[in-house]
């Protein structure tokens, strides 16, 4: 179970997070939408301790995040990064098993290879993009390698930030099957940010829903549509007139 | 008096700044090699430094001492003839490349092409989130990208320095000879007989402090990138500016260290 208890980030002037409560079921899939600049990948960030909060308190099975050993920590996790984040000078099948490769989980270089090759199928890619660079890629590619990377270590944990941008509505849906498919079979806890409406009704179990740097409504999703709740109402409908100032 | 205040406190914020920069790199560079003695350590990664900034900077490193030898021996034949000291062209050549020309147009060379490519590569990777990405994967980017690329450099330069030092001096022996008219064997002799070996060594030392000054220079700069291509230009550009200036501000205080006492 991931709890966040009234978090707070800022950044000079700027207050992103202003007091977040939030708690993740173990084997559940939460979606965070909210608004561009909402401080959502500062929130999944601070998780991950890639950003320090500046109060409040953040623990993952009831252990604070900053405690502790960080790789055994970080070895629970796996993470989709939006832009892929790929490593331009490794090959597919490396960047796939970079961490089965190196550190406490690493194993043999064919071993490392095949699982990498076996994942790269689980996400519908031929073994022959394995020896392949993330230059030669497409988008779309990118991203199932992406996460086909974050899976491969058979994380207890996944994270992805915006899975869907940059993709044609078609790949969008292959992305968003492949999620949610892989989080179910392998019983695991997913923590998804997204302003993808299509995203959120097929990865969600839980949604939240991040404005002002507060989570203004959370619940499930069979709840979304009739929540009552005017700021909700306004994302998930688009309309530019509400609670929500179109400009910001 | 506002008009007579604001200047110097414009000159006493710009040094302030100066200096906290400097600290941060200090920081940065004693971090990087406390890594050193902290496993893991990547090999692969270093090996792969080693080819990227030693065996592909020979050729650029060979061409600026070939040609500095050259004008080297011109320029002392031509200065040395004013009173009647033009025999003296091997022996300052030599001692002129192996202390001070070898070292600092070396460093200067691999500052141009490894500092800027490092600080370019790193940057790229933090504003694409490769750098949070590694971290993600339980690996520390200051081992996994810093140490190597530091270590490689403060063990190639020297290296580079040595090559360059070696065709600088015979560049300098094809010009005499060719050129200026000296005595093939004279050339070689008065070269070796004046030529000691801590000339020589003194050149090493400094071309490994230059090293880890490249890439220490590349690899905060890279670290530190501001978002977007116009952070990673502004970091490439002001690591090779930084590391040109550090790398001949380190060269007065090496000579002094060195030869004066």
């Amino acid at each position: 179970m991931i709890t966040l208890t009234n978090v707070h980030k800022a950044f000079g002037p700027k207050r992103v997070l202003q007091g977040v409560d939030l708690t993740i079921d173990k084997g559940t899939s939460m979606v965070i939408i909210g608004g561009s600049g909402t401080g959502k990948s500062v929130m999944l960030k601070s998780v991950l301790g890639l950003v320090v909060p500046d109060s409040g308190s953040i623990t993952v099975d009831g252990k604070d995040v900053a405690a502790g050993d960080r790789d055994a920590f970080l070895a629970r996790f796996g993470m989709l990064f939006q832009g892929g984040a790929l490593f331009d000078s490794l090959p597919v099948w490396q960047n796939v098993s970079f961490r089965l490769l190196r550190g406490a989980l690493k194993r043999p270089r064919e071993e490392a290879r095949e699982i990498a090759i076996e994942k790269l199928r689980r996400v519908g890619l031929k073994p022959e993009t394995a020896d392949l660079f993330p230059s030669e890629l497409s988008g779309g590619m990118q991203k199932r390698v992406g996460l086909a990377r974050a899976i491969a270590a058979e994380p207890e944990i996944i994270f992805f930030d915006e899975p869907t941008t940059g993709l044609d509505p078609i790949m969008a849906g292959v992305i968003n099957e492949l999620i949610r498919e892989i989080v179910t079979e392998m019983g695991a806890t997913a923590m998804t940010i997204t302003h993808d409406m299509s995203s959120v009704r097929a990865i969600a179990d839980n949604i939240a829903m991040l404005h002002d740097g507060v989570i203004k409504w959370s619940g499930p999703v069979s709840k979304l549509d009739n929540s009552g709740d005017p700021y909700l109402d306004q994302f998930i409908h688009g309309r530019a007139e509400g609670p929500i100032e179109a400009v910001r | 008096m506002n008009a007579v205040l604001s200047p110097l406190a414009a000159i006493g914020a710009a040094v302030l700044g100066m200096l906290a920069a400097l600290g941060r790199v200090a920081l940065f560079a004693f971090d990087t090699v406390t890594h050193l003695f902290r496993p893991p350590f990547y090999g692969r990664e270093f090996a792969a430094a080693l080819v990227q900034i030693g065996w592909l900077s020979l050729p650029v490193v060979g061409l600026t001492a070939l040609f500095t030898g050259g004008a080297l021996a011109l320029q002392i034949y031509s200065g040395g003839a004013r009173f009647n000291a033009e025999e003296v062209v091997p022996s300052i050549v030599a001692i002129g490349m192996v202390r001070e020309l070898g070292p600092v147009l070396g460093g200067l060379m691999v500052a141009a092409r490894v500092t800027s490519s490092i600080a370019a590569e790193i940057g790229t990777m933090k504003v694409t989130e490769q750098i949070d990405a590694l971290v993600t994967l339980s690996t520390n980017p200051m081992k996994y990208l810093t140490l190597p690329r530091v270590l490689a450099a403060t063990l190639a330069v020297p290296v580079l320095v040595a090559v360059g030092d070696a065709i600088g001096i015979f560049g300098g022996y094809i010009i005499g000879v060719t050129r200026l008219g000296f005595n093939e064997a004279a050339y070689l002799k008065n070269t070796v007989d004046f030529l000691e070996l801590w000339d020589v060594t003194s050149g090493l030392l400094k071309g490994a402090a230059f090293g880890f000054i490249v890439a220490t220079m590349g690899c905060y700069y890279g670290m530190n990138s501001g978002r977007g291509a116009q952070g990673v230009g502004r970091a490439t550009k002001t690591a090779v500016v930084a590391a040109s200036v550090m790398i001949l501000a380190a060269n007065y205080l090496l000579t002094e260290l060195f030869f004066t006492s």
